[in-house]
């Protein structure tokens, strides 16, 4: 499995180390103790298209946004974390 | 074409028929074809309860509903063939050395079903309790075994701390050097732990489950699960649709899968497993050795196998590809156990699909909607559990009351914060 690195290039999956999936962070302010752990333990583990957080460990130590599909592995893309921003 | 007496033979052993020393004898004499273990079901338009995942979890469920609570209209779904998912992919420890008391209760009671299930069941599941050794390579491990040595006594489970000398004498094919890169200091010897002939007791369920009456249905995949009002009316199919009041998940990983269809969240990642068996050879190791520092355990089959383990792959997939990095690492790190494997050759190795959850314990019992029941996070430690895991859920649902022996495990408690904590399950210990 290969995974593009927008400033890497193309290198070998064992490389990068998986975090979790992209979601959005509930508002500390507003948020209520079962929306915490929802987000703390509840995952969409979906079987089919993903949206994922990356680290580029043994590289440019970067975050990245992996689209990757979980039954095939094939990564569609890999973008910086940080330019997009948290989405 | 069949003869005329290939035919009397064939209808007179039925499906369900006792199986014994002289049938086997005259199967032997006479060279017959063996009957069908299980029989061929038409799709019924509706069950008292529809169990999906045709694994030993979901056909002990259908066992235990009906031989102790006399339900019998019901159904075991598989997408593919029974046995196919996890419960024909894994390396058939059984064990109940656990760390929390609840944990140790769970999988005693697991165990003793184990040691009856042969007879119960009538069919040889080959369980060999030849003793499970988990090594120490440092303080703090053994630290932990000591604990768990405490709890395990507690409960009445044989499991004592050994120190080197007697783990050298038990296996002696170990290297024992105080040179070695993760130097042996100790154990966790569990002498009734051991291994068993998986597919046999996904068979013999079977087999058994079909006797009473259950419908087995292979090449059925879950496609829907109608939900009306908060509460399970039925199910979807590729064969067509069922009218249900009851659903039980389960199917490992694809838990999330079939949670979604009914609208129910679960804490579960589905992570790969890998596996792996070298050629036979003579018997010569007796107990099933596990090392957690370096993430391997390796027992020998009543074929002379070694079959070797792991910890799961770094990401999760539904993919059940074997990779070499697997290979290379369980190679290595077998090897620093036991030097003298050096001539052996890896004959194959395999994957398949864990459903982990965030404190290695599973989650059984009741959901949100009405009707729809878990038996899923099994993740890399459920065979071992199966006997207790359909038991208590076939209590559940007959009796509509979650037994004691699994309440802890509810879907609830993450949502309320009472994570189990179970890290006698953890990683490579199985
Ligand atoms: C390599 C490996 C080694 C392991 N070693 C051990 C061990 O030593 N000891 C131990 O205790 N445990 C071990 N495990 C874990 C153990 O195998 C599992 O926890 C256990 O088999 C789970 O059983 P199950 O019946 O719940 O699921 P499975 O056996 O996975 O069955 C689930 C079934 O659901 C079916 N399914 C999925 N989706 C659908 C659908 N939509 N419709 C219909 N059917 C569907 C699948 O086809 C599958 O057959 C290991 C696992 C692996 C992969
Ligand atoms: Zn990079």
């Amino acid at each position: 499995m290969l995974i593009s690195c927008p400033l890497c290039g193309p290198r070998d999956a064992t490389e990068f180390r998986y975090v979790d999936e992209r979601r959005q962070r509930p508002d500390p302010e507003q948020a209520s103790p079962q929306q915490w752990r929802d987000y703390l333990y509840v995952r969409a583990n979906p079987s089919g298209p993903a949206r994922e957080l990356w680290l580029h460990r043994s590289g440019c130590r970067q975050y990245l946004f992996v689209d990757r599909h979980t039954l095939t592995n094939e990564v569609q893309t890999a973008a910086l974390a940080r330019t997009e921003g948290t989405r | 074409m069949a003869t005329a007496s290939h035919q009397r033979q064939r209808s007179r052993r039925r499906p369900g028929a006792r199986f014994s020393a002289f049938g086997l004898l005259r199967q032997g004499l006479t060279r017959a074809d063996w009957p069908r273990v299980w029989r061929h079901r038409d799709l019924a338009g509706s069950y008292d309860a529809v169990i999906v995942g045709g694994g030993v979890h979901g056909l002990a469920t259908a066992y235990y509903l009906a031989k102790n609570h006399g339900m019998h209209n019901i159904a075991v779904l598989e997408k593919s063939y029974l046995g196919s998912g996890g419960s024909g992919r894994n390396t058939a420890i059984i064990r109940s050395n656990y760390l929390t008391p609840e944990g140790v209760r769970f999988y005693d009671r697991s165990v003793r079903l184990y040691e009856e299930l042969a007879c119960d069941l009538n069919f040889n599941v080959m369980f060999s309790q030849r003793g499970h050794l988990t090594l120490a390579h440092n303080d703090s491990s053994l630290r932990t075994m000591r604990w768990r040595a405490e709890v395990n006594s507690l409960e009445g489970v044989d499991s004592r701390v050994i120190d080197a000398t007697e783990v050298a004498r038990l296996v002696p094919q170990l290297d024992m050097s105080e040179h070695a890169h993760h130097p042996i200091l100790g154990g966790l010897y569990h002498p009734p732990g051991g291994i068993i002939r998986h597919d046999a007791v996904v068979w013999g369920y079977a087999r058994a489950a079909d006797a009473l009456g259950v419908h087995l249905h292979q090449g059925t995949e879950l496609t829907g699960i109608d939900v009306v009002d908060g509460a399970v009316r039925g199910v979807q199919t590729n064969r067509g649709t069922i009218s249900t009041p009851v659903v039980v998940n389960c199917t490992a990983g694809w838990a999330s899968v079939i949670a979604d269809m009914a609208g129910v969240g679960l804490p579960i990642t589905t992570f790969p497993l890998q596996a792996a068996v070298t050629e036979p050879v003579r018997p010569f190791l007796d107990t099933v050795v596990v090392s957690g520092s370096l993430h391997v355990y390796v027992s020998q089959t009543a074929r002379g196998e070694l079959v070797f383990g792991a910890a799961v792959d770094p990401f999760p997939s539904y993919s059940m590809r074997g990779s070499l990095q697997f290979t290379e690492s369980v190679a290595g790190h077998v090897l620093e156990l036991m030097p003298a494997l050096s001539q052996l050759r890896m004959l194959r190795q395999w994957a398949g699909l864990c459903d982990m959850t965030p404190d290695f314990s599973p989650v059984m019992g009741i959901t949100p909607v009405d009707g729809f029941y878990v038996d899923v996070g099994w993740g890399t430690y459920g065979f071992k559990a199966a006997p207790v895991a359909g038991e208590t859920m076939a209590e559940l649902i007959a009796t509509g009351k979650t037994p004691d022996m699994i309440a802890g495990f509810d879907l609830a408690r993450f949502a309320d914060g009472r994570l189990v904590g179970e890290r006698g399950a953890a990683a490579v210990g199985h």
